[in-house]
Formats: C-alpha cells, structure tokens, sequence
C-alpha cells in the first residue's frame, strides 16, 4: 500500500452530541489503517478531562434538532420548558439512552478504544492555561502542544476537519 | 459467491452502527493469516458502502456482498 494516508482533526466542542464527532472519525480513519490526531481545545478539553468527560451533556434550549420526547406526540420540548433546572440532564439521559440503543460506546470508552487504536490525543496548551486545566486532570496518554505543532501535523494532512 | 469460496471465520456485528463494525473488523482482520477469509454480518444500512470503502482504504479484498432480509453478509480477504 502507498504511504499512509492522515487525518487531522480539531475538537472544540464538549457538549454530548458534538463530542461523538471526532471520536467517530478518528476510530473510523486508524480502522483503515491512517496516522491519526485529535487537537482538544477549548470546550473539546471535556473530551479528555477524566473528571468530566464521563459527564457531557446536551442542551435542549435552542436547540430545534433535539427529537420530540414523546414519538407519538410529535411536539417539540419548548424552550421554556428547557430552563426549568433539571431539563438538561433530562435531556442528556434521553440522549444517552438513544446511544445505548444503539450500542455506541459512552464517550470514556471511545477515547479509550482511540487510544488503542494509535490515534494521537493533543491536548492545546493554551487552553489549559486560559482555563486553568491542570495536566493531572487529563486521561493518560494525552499531549501537550500549541497551535504550531498540529499546524505542522495537519500540513502533510489527506483530511483536515474543524469540529 | 463462487461455490468452493472457504470462509475461515464468521463475525456477527449485527445491531452495531458506524463505527463500530468497521472498528472491530479492522482489529477481527488482523488475527487472520494473510488470504483467509472472513465473513462478517451487519445490518447497519450505511455497512455496505462503508465495508466497500474500508476494503479499498486497506487493500483487503472485498469478494462478494448479499443482503437477505435487511441482513448483510460480506466476505474479505486479508490482503497483508
């Protein structure tokens, strides 16, 4: 096989939903045998911070995508509703329930199997000093770098995409 | 499916979405000796598409897809 070929991702998002993304790609691309690396910033550091990635979350305020709780009922959780407190974790388990049907792994055991895979986790150091992450609240395994080095990474990069 | 086609090992992802089918045949391929088959089943609808275009990102040889009742079956062989 020709060399091989690499993807290069951002992850800037810690809400539960958008957190699937990266990891969905980057288990994808090592399966087909590519050199992969995730760059964690900003809100993406939820992803890899092991005191909270056990506990994203997904809003339902302002969020018209969320499915209408009740199949058969087919009305919207209106946005009022969503900010009685209480409502994003209602939100959250019907979420996490969608994803045990479907037998996707929790998001500790994507990055997990990630890991596993040799995909690279980057952790941006900038962020941790703008939000004051300490490198022992992180998974094992993590990176530290800047934007320099995934510029660098990403430049000999098949696909580079920004989530 | 020619008929003395020799399936070494059968692995059931049936009830798995994207991506795990694909994440586990890429690690079931690697315990097979290079040019054994593997037959795998799925029902993800995406699995077709996505086995075609695995087998083409890793070499392995894809030799025949059927879907029976919503059920597909797909042979590979390990290519290296």
């Amino acid at each position: 096989m020709a060399e091989k070929k690499r993807l290069a991702l951002v992850a800037s998002k810690g809400s539960l939903d958008q957190a699937y993304s990266p990891l969905i790609l980057a288990t994808t691309a090592a399966a087909m045998g590519w050199e992969v690396a995730v760059f964690f910033t900003f809100f993406g550091f939820d992803i890899i911070n092991k005191k909270r990635m056990h506990a994203l979350k997904v809003s339902p305020i302002g969020n018209p995508a969320m499915p209408e709780p009740i199949p058969a009922i087919p009305m919207k959780v209106p946005n009022f509703i969503g900010t009685i407190p209480g409502m994003t974790h209602v939100a959250t388990a019907f979420m996490k329930s969608w994803m045990g049907r479907a037998k996707l792994p929790s998001i500790p055991e994507f990055v997990e199997m990630a890991k596993e895979m040799g995909v690279r986790l980057i952790a941006c150091a900038m962020t941790m000093g703008v939000m004051g992450i300490d490198e022992k609240d992180l998974i094992e395994g993590v990176e530290l770098a800047g934007a320099t080095a995934f510029l660098d990474f990403a430049a000999d990069a098949d696909v580079t995409l920004y989530i | 499916m020619s008929a003395d086609l020799v399936v070494d090992k059968t692995v059931d992802y049936k009830g798995l979405f994207c991506p795990m089918p694909i994440v586990k045949i890429a690690g079931a391929i690697k315990e097979m000796e290079v040019g054994q088959v593997l037959e795998m089943l799925a029902d993800d609808p995406g699995s077709k598409a996505d086995m075609q275009a695995w087998t083409r990102q890793t070499g392995h040889q894809l030799l025949d897809v059927r879907e029976e009742g919503g059920v597909f079956k797909f042979h590979v062989r390990r290519k290296s």
